[in-house]
């Protein structure tokens, strides 16, 4: 569902990312791995049109998307949930649940839904976000993302800063969002055991590149690999 | 006792006119981080269009509406065409542009206009309220500016607060890249927010002009005092900037009335030196205690 062919950022004299393919289908989870500035961040700003490429291309559901404006691929069903969560702390748990189904106007999920989703969230609705825990905040922006019922989510760092019980919580919700939604999942971590174990498929970064592409299994059983970009 | 009366009336009426205007800035440094030097200027425009207008149609609720289209214009296109290319750019850029604009608009004005300042028609009668024996600072055209005043801050609340669109505009002034990340149309939100914007200065410019008659620079003191009531007040805070602008109205109305009037200018930027020094957030600003 969503192909990236080949893809170049470049911010200034600096490829962060360097010719990057990839592929992820409907109902699956593709985890992109790697070190610090390894380019996982950049390659989901370029993909969610944040930042423009300087070569390649990216084509959702069969239609190039390339070039268009960060609201029009939102609107084509692609949505980025960014590093550090992107809650506005100013509006309150209902507001930002709000926000992220307006643009899809009626057919919005509604947001009692999100509240079945996460509970937490329905117990503090009223409440500015600036008050969330931080895995509060990322449930929070997940079900953001949520109300516009996307078909593919980008994920960036989503267990940044998290106490591993809520990392797994999160993950296994990632995971089963993409199974009963069938939505594509590219899921940006640095953390890749965590992601490894729930993803269907594993790319690995380093300096912009892609080093490695392969099953997440087979990915997780690479000692050699994991000891050189993964760090376990 | 009838004299404090008096200055607590004057300082409301001619307070909500600062709040209009403090209104004007707050609006546009919220949406867009600028402060807009020539708001000035824009409302000194509008005004005079509005006089032609009233000079036109014999109609003062012509030329009313008609000021109030005009700075919705005037903001959206000022933003738009002038603004939009520096919103990414150093501050100091978007300075340079609006000082330019003031400087433009203020030249543009006397070549039209010329210089001398001519009178502008209330929408009331200008004579005071006569309670008792006496007769009040306080007649019908002060309760016209409160209540117009008043009634669009109201409005303004309910747009922000209340409507998909309001969200949007907040959404887009608190952190405008997570806005883009969620379809909201961030430009036309900025736009958006110039135009209404504008169209509270258009207000505070037909609503002074009867008292300060209508020139190139005779706007020039009411924006000063707007400026002091949006800091005052709060830069971020629209309701901050109606309450910075009663409050300043009263205290600017106390310092005349008891002091005399030449003293009023010096008191307005005494209060906004105190507001710098003691609490730079303005009245309004929240404490922003780190939350995790």
């Amino acid at each position: 569902m969503l192909r990236v062919e080949r893809l170049v950022t470049q911010y200034g004299p600096v490829r962060a990312v360097d010719e990057v393919s990839l592929e992820v289908p409907a109902g699956s989870v593709v985890a992109v791995l790697g070190a610090n500035g390894a380019g996982k961040t950049s390659l989901l700003r370029t993909i969610s049109g944040l930042v423009r490429p300087a070569g390649g291309r990216v084509v959702f559901d069969e239609q190039e998307i390339t070039r268009l404006p960060v609201e029009d691929i939102v609107r084509r069903g692609l949505s980025h949930v960014p590093e550090g969560r992107g809650v506005i702390v100013e509006l309150t748990v209902a507001e930002n649940l709000r926000l992220g189904g307006l643009w899809r106007g009626r057919e919005a999920a509604p947001v009692e839904e999100m509240y079945e989703l996460f509970p937490r969230l329905r117990e503090r609705r009223g409440q500015p976000a600036s008050r969330l825990s931080g895995g509060e905040r990322q449930m929070l922006s997940i079900a953001r993302a949520l109300m516009g019922r996307p078909r593919a989510l980008l994920l960036d760092e989503p267990s940044l800063g998290l106490a591993p019980r809520v990392v797994a919580q999160i993950m296994g919700m990632v995971r089963r969002l993409a199974d009963t939604l069938g939505l594509a999942v590219l899921l940006v971590e640095q953390n890749a055991r965590s992601a490894l174990s729930i993803a269907d498929r594993g790319l690995v970064l380093n300096l912009g590149r892609v080093v490695a592409d392969r099953d997440a299994s087979t990915l997780a059983a690479d000692e050699h690999l994991r000891h050189a970009y993964l760090g376990f | 006792m009838t004299k404090f009366l008096d200055f607590t009336l004057n300082g409301i009426s001619t307070g909500a006119v600062y709040a209009a205007v403090a209104l004007a800035l707050v609006l546009i440094w919220r949406a867009t981080r600028v402060v807009n030097f020539a708001q000035g200027a824009m409302l000194m425009i509008t005004t005079f269009i509005a006089s032609a207008v009233i000079t036109k149609t014999g109609s003062y609720a012509v030329g009313f509406v008609v000021a109030l289209l005009a700075g919705l214009l005037f903001g959206a296109v000022v933003e738009r065409v002038l603004i939009r290319p520096v919103e990414g750019a150093p501050p100091l850029n978007a300075v340079i542009v609006t000082l330019g604009l003031y400087t433009l608009l203020l030249a543009v004005a006397g070549m039209i206009w010329g210089t001398t300042p001519r009178a502008f028609p209330a929408a009331f009668s200008l004579r005071g309220y006569r309670v008792g024996g006496t007769t009040l600072l306080f007649g019908p055209n002060d309760t016209f500016i409160v209540a117009v005043v008043v009634g669009v801050a109201i409005l303004l609340a309910l747009l922000f607060r209340g409507t998909a669109l309001g969200l949007q505009m907040r959404a887009a002034a608190f952190n405008p890249e997570v806005a883009r990340l969620l379809g909201t149309r961030v430009g036309r939100m900025f736009t958006l927010g110039w135009a209404l914007a504008a169209a509270a200065g258009s207000l505070a410019g037909v609503l002074v002009a009867p008292s300060v008659f209508l020139g190139p620079n005779n706007f020039d003191p009411i924006l000063i005092s707007g400026f002091v009531a949006a800091v005052l007040g709060g830069l971020d805070s629209p309701p901050g900037a109606v309450v910075g602008g009663i409050v300043l109205g009263l205290a600017l109305s106390y310092v005349s009335g008891y002091e005399g009037s030449a003293l009023a200018p010096l008191a307005a930027l005494v209060i906004l030196l105190l507001v710098l020094m003691v609490r730079p957030g303005g009245l309004f600003s929240a404490a922003k205690g780190r939350e995790v």
